[in-house]
């Protein structure tokens, strides 16, 4: 009898998520960056529009939910460098329970930094409503689970931490400032639009935004539901398949196309949101709507479950 | 008569146009401690860790429990427990955590309150694993080995780099595995482990097991001499010191002549006679009593740790 690889997961869930809460370092980039940046932007552009900061909120659950990228290549890359997946290796553990359990530990960590950025955004930054919860949670959840998968392939191209942090940095920039989250898109020329339409930040900051501002009920946000939950499923088989227990087996240069092998998907949406424009009409629509006199009445009606 | 459970014929294993294993092959029974005693670079890792399922040979066979290591997967995993040449956990990780987590990997589980009391580990339970000193993080990765109840236990360089009193905490808890009857593979360079430790021995040197046997065995097999090491104010002649009254056989180690002598009083008399005649000098002189490293030296040339 092959051994239990969901009470596996399990077990490795629970001490990743000790380790993580032991971890000044995680505390600090997951829960006081995001405040950090939610209290700047919400006196730089938010004042006196309490839809404005539905709108920020929006971006900053985003840079909250993308965070795992960041924080999960690193920390797997480390235990690989170190030998500590080498201990593991030599237990009755396969790599999808150690690969699924940083999914699963991130998103439990996730999901109450979440709770606490809307309690800070509704009730110190006077927030104009809720938004829609079921599509925020929705979106969190399955963003989560899919920015987590992106670090665990960049950690499995990557054969040392200084590689890791230079790939880590060219792709952060790109989630950072090329998909709304913390610069809005509309602000951006149309070809730039276009363009950011193939990143996998923009499918989540888009998402959240919307549903942050009220402008969507869960059922709107399938297509970028969809292209995240296909974005993490091939992720999560790429970075399975190359995964390595051993600090000397190194990765060739080629296998670092496995990086562009996971963004396959959100090329084919891209595509499809080219041709269509209802993700630019989303992001236009949700600017006219923040910008609109504070007084004016919601372009929507609250959709709020 | 003790059952073989690992059996290993004809293993290779070469890392670019490094030949690390060479045809190694050897039986372990049921029960037994068995030592795999060479230099650092001499292929033990490599074999061991073929053993554990870490590394793929180039070819030959290796069977633990009846099971291939390499294609058993999870089941062979349930059998075995190891000890890394170097093993490493999450600094923040506690004690009593590792254990519980490792522990819940497995479908035979150890009392990990009972694994904490025997590794006298109860009182760093909460303790942070890079809290730990070298000789605790030793006995917790030897815990850990243990988390299964496992058949076999194999243990690479269990006390490399640990100070003298905590190398003896480790034979400690070894000889008490021999006492359990448990089947364990160790690997070291010290001759006194290996001596102490080992029901068989396998002297191993570049990739190849060289003389395998009981220690006993072994240390007869080096005819019994006593090993006198001197050094001398000028070099004499390999025949001048070959030919001394009770010298059974000679070599040099650097500026070192070695002397091997079935009669050392007689060898020491002749030596310094013959120092005296030639207006030499006797600068430094050590005496040993047969031991592996003897042996070693006889089969190979070179001290263990060269």
């Amino acid at each position: 009898m092959a051994s239990n690889p969901i009470s596996n997961t399990w077990s490795l869930t629970k001490i990743r998520i000790r380790l993580a809460m032991r971890n000044k370092m995680f505390l600090f980039f997951s829960l006081l960056m995001p405040m950090i940046f939610l209290f700047l932007f919400a006196t730089l552009w938010g004042k006196g529009s309490p839809e404005k900061i539905n709108f920020i909120l929006g971006g900053i659950l985003t840079l909250t939910v993308m965070g795992g990228f960041w924080g999960l290549s690193v920390q797997l890359v480390s235990f690989r460098e170190l030998g500590i997946l080498r201990r593991f290796r030599l237990a009755p553990l396969g790599s999808g329970p150690m690969l699924a359990s940083s999914i699963v530990a991130n998103f439990i960590l996730v999901v109450p930094f979440v709770f606490f950025e809307m309690l800070v955004a509704k009730y110190i930054l006077h927030m104009a409503s809720w938004g829609n919860i079921p599509a925020i949670f929705l979106l969190v959840m399955i963003g989560s689970a899919t920015f987590s998968a992106f670090g665990l392939v960049v950690a499995s191209v990557t054969n040392t931490m200084q590689e890791t942090q230079i790939i880590n940095q060219l792709i952060w920039m790109v989630f950072l400032f090329l998909s709304g989250a913390t610069i809005p898109l509309a602000v951006f020329p149309g070809w730039i639009q276009r363009i950011t339409l193939f990143s996998p930040a923009t499918y989540l900051a888009v998402g959240l935004q919307s549903a942050a501002t009220n402008q969507v009920v869960a059922f709107e946000i399938l297509t970028e539901a969809a292209a995240l939950i296909l974005g993490l499923v091939v992720a999560f088989e790429i970075s399975r398949r190359i995964f390595r227990w051993e600090p000397e087996a190194k990765v060739p240069a080629r296998a670092k196309i496995w990086v562009l092998a996971a963004l396959i998907p959100f090329l084919a949406f891209g595509a499809y949101e080219n041709y269509s424009g209802r993700m630019l009409k989303r992001v236009s629509t949700m600017m006219s709507f923040i910008d609109r006199p504070a007084a004016g009445a919601p372009a929507k009606p609250e959709t709020e479950q | 008569m003790a059952e073989p459970i690992i059996q290993v014929e004809d293993l290779y294993k070469s890392y670019g146009a490094v030949e690390a294993v060479r045809g190694v092959s050897f039986v372990v029974n049921e029960g037994e401690v068995f030592g795999l005693l060479g230099p650092n670079g001499a292929g033990k890792t490599s074999t061991v860790e073929i053993l554990e399922g870490m590394r793929t040979p180039d070819r030959g066979t290796a069977r633990v429990c009846g099971l291939d290591p390499e294609r058993s997967g999870s089941d062979f995993k349930q059998t075995i427990g190891a000890v890394l040449q170097s093993t490493a956990l999450p600094d923040k990780l506690k004690v009593k955590e590792a254990l519980d987590l490792f522990a819940s990997f497995y479908r035979d589980r150890a009392s990990t309150e009972g694994l904490l009391k025997r590794f006298q580990l109860e009182e760093k339970r909460d303790a942070f694993y890079k809290e730990l000193s070298g000789g605790q993080k030793q006995r917790l990765a030897l815990a850990m080995a243990l988390v299964n109840n496992p058949k076999v236990v194999f243990l690479d360089e269990p006390t490399a780099g640990l100070d003298p009193q905590v190398r003896r905490e480790i034979y400690d808890i070894i000889e008490e595995l021999r006492r359990e009857k448990k089947t364990v593979l160790l690997t070291t360079h010290y001759i006194e482990e290996a001596e102490r430790l080992c029901d068989r021995v396998a002297i191993v040197d570049h990739g190849k097991i060289i003389k395998t046997g009981t220690p006993r065995e072994l240390k007869q097999s080096s005819a019994g001499t006593t090993r006198i090491e001197v050094r001398l104010a000028r070099p004499a002649t390999e025949a001048a010191l070959r030919g001394l009254d009770g010298v059974s056989d000679f070599r040099t180690m650097g500026d070192v002549y070695v002397l091997y002598a079935s009669r050392a009083p007689q060898a020491i008399v002749s030596l310094v006679k013959h120092l005296e005649a030639d207006n030499n000098e006797l600068q430094t002189m050590e005496m040993y009593s047969p031991s592996l490293e003897d042996v070693f030296i006889e089969l190979t040339g070179r001290r263990l740790r060269e």
